[in-house]
């Protein structure tokens, strides 16, 4: 079914804990962590990695440029 | 799920797509978690990049507010002017070289209260330049004053009983000013309006786009209508799609319908092609083409 393995790549000190790539993500592959950064937001986690494609919607929606996505595989 | 004939076929990137058309020594920026106003650069940025336009012509100018910052964050020619004179000078730059691309990138309030009289004028003579309006239906920066495109009943610091001023509806006001391109779309619709900032930079002549955007800092908050994500969810639900719509229908209500979609798109003779035809009337041979 899954044609593609992709993964998303986040920058830490931008976030802002929004929750955007969160909410927005078509495979819900991600969720909010545990962790906070410095300035005290809560930080996003792709949690079920397998489930991402890399369709970088995340990136799209993303007001602070602190993550995005990319594919990593073709699954044949 | 992966399976052992699985091939790499693509180096992982680390860099952000857009990075390199941001100014990222200025980052992080100034706006509040849950702003939209990131995520419309994000689709700026992705539009100017599919539109394959050589970025040394393009040149963003903004006024003052929230949205005004956006020029001081792009990788681009770019100027901050004085509050509400954005479209004046890009109008100027526009005509000292007709080769560049320019785009005005701005706030409701900086475009239509204190700009509002240059916005109708350049949309009459049909200057070629693409506006972008981030709409977050509030003055921001100054502390969350009703603007005038604030719906009636929505409370703001200067009316805290709810507003009772009928809101200008943009598509409308830039439709009938003489615009040849208009869209509306919200933060919510990103794919939409990326392809309607790209489209817009393809028109030749005025065109604009409206992007409505959360104010969670102040208009969600005096409203009580939740944080950014609420209202991204908000535009899920309520935002009818109606391309082609007329835009005299497309006015909004507090927490009503939204419509959104590309309302028009015809051609007119922009401002410099009237002159040159008209001055070329009168002289004729005598005047040369004006070519930049």
């Amino acid at each position: 079914m899954k044609k593609v393995q992709g993964t998303v790549v986040i920058k830490a000190d931008r976030c802002k804990g929004c929750a955007f790539c969160v909410d927005f993500c078509p495979t819900d592959a991600l969720q909010l962590s545990d962790q906070y950064n410095a300035k005290g937001y809560r930080l996003p986690e792709l949690f079920e990695p397998e489930k991402c494609t890399g369709c970088d919607l995340c990136g799209l929606y993303c007001p602070d440029f602190a993550i995005h996505g990319f594919i990593i595989k073709k699954v044949a | 799920m992966l399976d052992q004939n699985a091939v790499e076929t693509e180096i992982p990137e680390k860099e952000n797509p857009v990075e390199s058309l941001l100014r990222m020594d200025r980052m992080p920026h100034i706006w509040c978690p849950g702003c939209g106003i990131g995520t419309t650069v994000n689709c700026f940025a992705r539009a100017l990049e599919q539109s394959k336009l050589d970025l040394d012509s393009v040149s963003i100018v903004s006024g003052i507010g929230c949205t005004g910052r956006v020029a001081g964050y792009l990788n681009l020619d770019s100027f901050h002017t004085t509050h509400g004179r954005a479209i004046p000078f890009a109008t100027g730059l526009k005509l000292a070289n007709p080769n560049l691309k320019v785009v005005v990138y701005s706030g409701d309030g900086d475009l239509f209260a204190i700009g509002g009289n240059h916005f109708i004028h350049a949309a009459r003579r049909n200057v070629d330049m693409t506006v972008i309006c981030v709409n977050n239906l509030i003055y921001g920066m100054t502390g969350g004053q009703v603007a005038p495109t604030t719906p009636v009943t929505a409370k703001g610091t200067t009316y805290p009983y709810g507003s009772y001023d009928p809101p200008f509806n943009l598509p409308y006001l830039a439709d009938s000013s003489g615009a040849v391109y208009v869209a509306r779309w919200t933060t919510y619709h990103v794919r939409h309006a990326t392809k309607a900032i790209k489209e817009a930079l393809a028109r030749r002549g005025f065109s604009f786009v409206e992007i409505i955007s959360p104010c969670p800092t102040l208009y969600s908050r005096r409203n009580r209508l939740g944080d950014g994500l609420d209202q991204m969810n908000f535009y899920k639900e309520n935002s009818v799609i109606k391309n082609g719509a007329d835009t005299k229908d497309v006015g909004m209500d507090f927490q009503g319908k939204i419509t959104v979609g590309k309302f028009v798109d015809r051609e007119r003779k922009t401002y410099r092609q009237l002159m040159n035809e008209h001055l070329t009337n009168v002289f004729g041979e005598q005047y040369t083409p004006y070519e930049g």
